[in-house]
């Protein structure tokens, strides 16, 4: 419409935002008047200039960058993560238009948890003739085994998501209700810590509803269903591992309600209470926020066929100990056949229609119905009655205004004939369109264009009723097309502000002093989370060890004209019985190395400082890229010093920033006894009588004390003075008596690290060691010493994984 | 007809097992108007740190047994004295198939025993065009849901070669039809499959079966194996109908059941994921004893 582009005030970046006959728009009302909701931000925004929204622009991809932000889709290679798409222009809505959208949801939410206690149990929506017994009994998502089971707590739904639109005449509609394990919310954090760097201005910020309240409303609620009768419980949330294509969200939501995150093998069943396997024994369980498919969460009385499951979880919710969010089976509720059934069922349930109507939605399974999806087609999606997709998630069998996605059928008449009864149609909406950055170049140019967006709203039931996230995730479309289907992959997601007329109050998570009782639920480390950081700690130092000594080969290849230097060869003898081939300057057994550690790392991102894993993560990137042109002495062994700035910038944070909980020492212990068992293994190879001359000064090289030595020892190394350095010096930290010293330390900060004054066994094993070391002198430090200390450290970290890994 | 049935169900694992957990249907229970159990005592060993015992959603007979501390194996036994009842001659009241739709929609239930359940896909059975097309041409104008039944099961005894090594608990019923072989769980599967191919709402019955020595010979002890055939829904007036494919008759006096359900998973005699990574060995011994002549 010109007459908006023509508007007195409309600035330029906003010249091309011409409004669609026939579609509502966020930014402009029905009349081309501007929102006055809008009024000020879009004052603003159009004051800056290119420079500044593209400086603006990338803080905001900056945060996301640093934050490790990442989008992942279903797949085996860990390199398919995306860049979030992150649409920096947020949807502004006033708290008026949001309560009265939150209002209809509420009902909706209400009664959602109605029906789902009926098809549990009673059933009288189906005996009654309102929803067709086929329809329920052939959806995978309704669960038998959960029939008659009453949930925990009394209620089988504690967290919801909708997926709402704005139609052509301003009124709302659901495109689909999130019943089973809604995603999104921790993205919505992490999109308003992103535009949080756009736009730090006060005004917007001060008006804006912030979202920590209802995240702390809904962990209180978690809590208090997690408690039994005076016995303390855990919450935790169940994520499907890190090949999930939201595991990144599970960590984030982890991290910042302060709960632990579990994978199914963290959990058992014992006499009908779920445990977890921590680093103290079974810990007892009250409440699972579940991420995973209820399908998957029981392979013994669910999906046989399930790796990430846990056997006896049926049990437990059965016998009342553990309260599901959501209950398991509430998926049926997503099924998009419901739809068509809701509005009806709403009428017969609370006498009332359905404040906020869903899209129209028809199940070919009734013979007028089909008839009118038929006649209708030119405006329908025919999909599977039975898929819990949203409306512009297709099923790649679907048709669309009456034509296939695919060549495999021709007729949809026949199709409604053959299938009518397995088939939905669903009307074909038009989505509101709001305003989105459209780059013309790279020079951070663009334009405000109108793209259709749909907003997700996130609702928890706390004690008072359901509440709802002030605030939320939008989705972006592509292109201008307003259809549902331009929602489809590829779009963009965009901060959705809540603004006041008035400042908001600022909450936090910071707990009140009220709340620490309630909360001090007992930490727990699962006995996999401290696998994984001890094995991260294992790998990083064996990673390092592997880079000082390739570059100790090539500072020596540099320096000398012949590859059959016996010092090298020595070098490369000893580097080979880890794998290593020095023939590559970057060699693959290194970057392996790496990768071990990123995946231990990856395991544990809840546990972990965002800048440990960028740490990582530069690591990793920097040492493939060298690969490709990293060349044989000198430029290797400079590539091999960049490496070992950036690792040692990682251990770094570990020591600086890491609270020293039990995780950090797993951490630790890991580092530590690699680096003795790597000491040990070099000194029994260099520091060998029959090593050929030089091999003293590698192995003091290798292990950074060249300087330490020099003022020490004043001499040119012998044996007697290595040795002396690297295995029995209490001071240095590269000698393998500092090193079990810690050892020991770290072991009796571990949990039952004695019974009644009585040493655990690992203990036991560390102790004699250290005894030992500490009144040796170097010539007792044979080589047939060293392979006896070796054997020591590896059954050092079988009995600690004994005792607390498993 | 009065049984005495024993079942021993051996399992070694390579490595113990850790919390190993199991749910075993493997008890027969009451049927009204086709047996009746008079005694019965599943036991394990080594005894279970918990044992529960319960229903299934299809009323099956479901016991929960656990252990705490790792085992390196487990031994399940069966006693059970079982009444089957003499079965009543079979009227066929079930309307043309046809028509059977209609009464299936008619019924507004999501109890066990609702055709409902039984129509769809499950997890272990999906219909497939191949059987579809085989359970179709057998099909004559006119036929009632009870022909279609025994047509379709009778065919499928012809057509199909009993063969106890070709295939496994895994094989797919497409597997067991492409070829032509199988031991009495491909025969179910196969026939359940073309039942809900052509409309017709079909389950999976596990149980017993006495069976009979060659002339001249003494019965062997422990010979025999847990069974399973078919359950079809024939509409208001006969409801189930159980027919056995491997056999190629409707299930009478010879049968005990012990569970029915969807398919396989819902009914497996043992079902439990043991948490360790070395493979296992069964051992599986049944005695089906008549305590009555005939």
């Amino acid at each position: 419409m010109a007459e908006t582009a023509q508007h007195s005030e409309a600035p330029d970046l906003f010249a091309e935002y011409r409004l669609t006959p026939g579609v509502a728009d966020e930014l402009f009302d029905a009349h081309g008047q501007m929102r006055p909701v809008w009024r000020r931000f879009v004052d603003r925004f159009a004051r800056l200039s290119p420079e500044d929204i593209a400086a603006r622009f990338e803080r905001g991809n900056q945060y996301l960058r640093d934050a490790g932000v990442f989008f992942r889709q279903y797949s085996n290679d860990p390199l398919t993560e995306r860049e979030w798409p992150l649409s920096h222009i947020p949807v502004i809505l006033h708290e008026d238009e949001w309560e009265r959208i939150c209002t209809g949801l509420s009902q909706r939410a209400d009664l959602l948890e109605q029906v789902l206690a009926d098809l549990y149990g009673p059933a009288r929506l189906v005996s009654e003739g309102h929803l067709p017994a086929e329809l329920v009994a052939g959806s995978r998502q309704w669960l038998r085994p959960m029939v008659g089971v009453p949930p925990r707590g009394g209620h089988y739904l504690h967290f919801l998501a909708f997926e709402i639109g704005r139609s052509p005449d301003g009124s709302w509609f659901v495109l689909g209700d999130r019943t089973q394990a809604p995603s999104g919310a921790g993205f919505a954090l992490e999109n308003r810590m992103a535009t949080g760097r756009i736009f730090p201005e006060r005004f917007p910020r001060a008006h804006i509803h912030r979202l920590a309240g209802f995240f702390g409303a809904f962990r209180t609620s978690m809590e208090r269903l997690a408690h039994g009768q005076g016995r303390a419980r855990a919450s935790a949330i169940l994520t499907p591992g890190p090949s999930n294509d939201t595991y990144y969200e599970h960590t984030y939501i982890a991290r910042y309600l302060g709960i632990p995150l579990l994978e199914g093998e963290d959990l058992l069943v014992q006499n009908g209470q779920a445990m977890v396997r921590t680093i103290e024994g079974p810990q007892p369980l009250g409440v699972l926020w579940r991420r995973i498919d209820a399908a998957f969460a029981d392979p013994l009385e669910l999906d046989s066929g399930s790796q990430i499951g846990t056997p006896g979880i049926m049990e437990a919710i059965r016998q009342g100990n553990l309260a599901m969010v959501n209950a398991l089976g509430s998926g049926v509720l997503e099924m998009r056949a419901m739809m068509a059934f809701l509005p009806r069922i709403s009428e017969v349930m609370t006498g009332k229609p359905l404040a906020m109507p869903n899209i129209a939605t028809w199940w070919c399974g009734g013979a007028q119905e089909q008839s009118y999806v038929r006649e209708n087609a030119a405006r329908m999606l025919v999909d599977s009655a039975y898929a819990c997709d949203l409306p512009f998630d297709l099923g790649s069998q679907a048709a669309i205004g009456g034509a296939f996605r695919s060549q495999s059928r021709q007729n949809l008449s026949d199709w409604l004939a053959a299938d009518g009864h397995r088939l939905v149609g669903q009307e074909a909406v038009t989505l509101s369109t709001t305003p989105a950055w459209v780059e013309d170049g790279e020079d951070g140019h663009g334009r405000v264009l109108p793209r259709p967006m749909t907003v997700r709203v996130f609702a928890a039931r706390t004690p008072q009723g359901w509440i709802f996230m002030k605030g939320g995730y939008a989705r972006i479309g592509r292109s201008g097309d307003t259809t549902a289907l331009a929602m489809q992959r590829g779009g963009s997601v965009a901060d959705v502000w809540v603004v006041s007329d008035r400042q908001v109050p600022q909450e936090t998570l910071i707990p009140r002093e009220t709340d620490v009782a309630l909360r001090a639920a007992p930490g727990i480390l699962p006995a996999r989370s401290a696998d994984n950081l001890y094995w991260l700690g294992r790998y990083v130092e064996r990673t390092e060890d592997t880079i000082r000594m390739v570059r100790a080969y090539h500072l020596r290849l540099a320096s000398t004209d012949k590859p059959n230097d016996p010092s090298l060869r020595e070098i490369a003898r000893f580097v080979a019985r880890n794998g290593v081939d020095l023939r590559d300057p970057i060699p693959d057994a290194l970057i392996n190395n790496i990768e071990s550690a990123r995946s231990c790392a990856s395991k544990v991102r809840d546990r972990f400082s965002t800048d440990g894993w960028s740490a990582l993560g530069d690591l990793a990137r920097t040492a493939r890229a060298m690969r490709k042109t990293a060349k044989p002495g000198d430029d290797a062994a400079r590539a091999m010093s960049v490496l070992v700035r950036k690792i040692t910038g990682f251990s770094g944070l570990v020591h600086e920033n890491m609270y020293r909980f039990s995780g950090w020492r797993f951490l630790s212990f890991g580092r530590a006894l690699e680096r003795a068992d790597s000491l040990a293994a070099m000194l029994g190879a260099f520091a060998n009588p029959k090593a050929p001359p030089g091999s003293l000064d590698i192995a003091v090289e290798v292990a950074d004390s060249v300087i330490t030595h020099q003022r020490r020892y004043r001499i040119e190394t012998t044996r007697c003075t290595a040795v002396d350095l690297l295995a029995l010096d209490g001071d240095n930290p590269r000698a393998i008596l500092f090193q079990i010293e810690r050892i020991r330390r770290l072991a009796s900060e571990l949990p039952h690290a004695s019974d009644n004054g009585r040493l655990a066994e690992l203990s036991r094993a560390i102790v004699p060691i250290e005894a030992a070391l500490s009144v040796a002198t170097p010539t007792e430090i044979t080589s047939a010493k060293l392979d006896e200390l070796r054997a020591g450290f590896s059954q050092i970290s079988d009995l600690l994984t004994s005792a607390y890994l498993r | 007809m009065r049984y005495d049935i024993r079942l021993t169900i051996e399992y070694a694992y390579a490595a113990p097992s850790d919390h190993a957990r199991n749910l075993l249907r493997l008890l027969p229970s009451d049927i009204a108007g086709t047996q009746r159990v008079t005694s019965r005592l599943l036991s394990t060993d080594p005894m279970p740190d918990e044992r529960r015992d319960c229903l299934d959603f299809f009323g099956n007979a479901t016991t929960s047994v656990a252990w705490h501390q790792p085992i390196d194996a487990v031994s399940l036994t069966l006693r059970a004295t079982v009444e089957r009842f003499t079965p009543r001659p079979m009227l066929d009241l079930s309307p043309p198939l046809a028509a059977l739709a209609q009464e299936i929609g008619e019924v507004q239930s999501l109890r066990s025993d609702a055709p409902h359940h039984f129509l769809g896909a499950s997890p272990r059975i999906a219909t497939q065009d191949e059987i579809t097309a085989f359970a179709r041409e057998r099909l004559k104008p006119g036929f009632s849901a009870l022909e279609a039944v025994t047509q379709i099961g009778r065919a499928l005894h012809r057509e199909m070669r009993f063969d106890a090594e070709a295939t496994t608990v895994d094989t797919t019923p497409a597997e067991a039809f492409a070829a032509r072989h199988g031991v009495c769980q491909d025969f179910a599967q196969v026939m359940i499959a073309a039942l809900r191919g052509i409309g017709i709402p079909a389950g999976y019955v596990s149980g017993f079966l006495r069976t009979f020595p060659p002339p001249g010979q003494p019965r062997l002890e422990g010979a025999d194996a847990m069974h399973a055939w078919v359950c079809a829904w024939v509409g208001h007036d006969m409801g189930w109908v159980e027919f056995d494919p491997t056999n190629d008759q409707f299930a009478g006096l010879d049968y005990i059941t012990v569970a029915t359900g969807r398919d396989y998973s819902d009914v497996a005699p043992v079902r439990g994921v043991m948490r360790t990574a070395g493979a296992h060995e069964t051992r599986q011994a049944v005695d089906v004893v008549p305590l009555d002549k005939g």
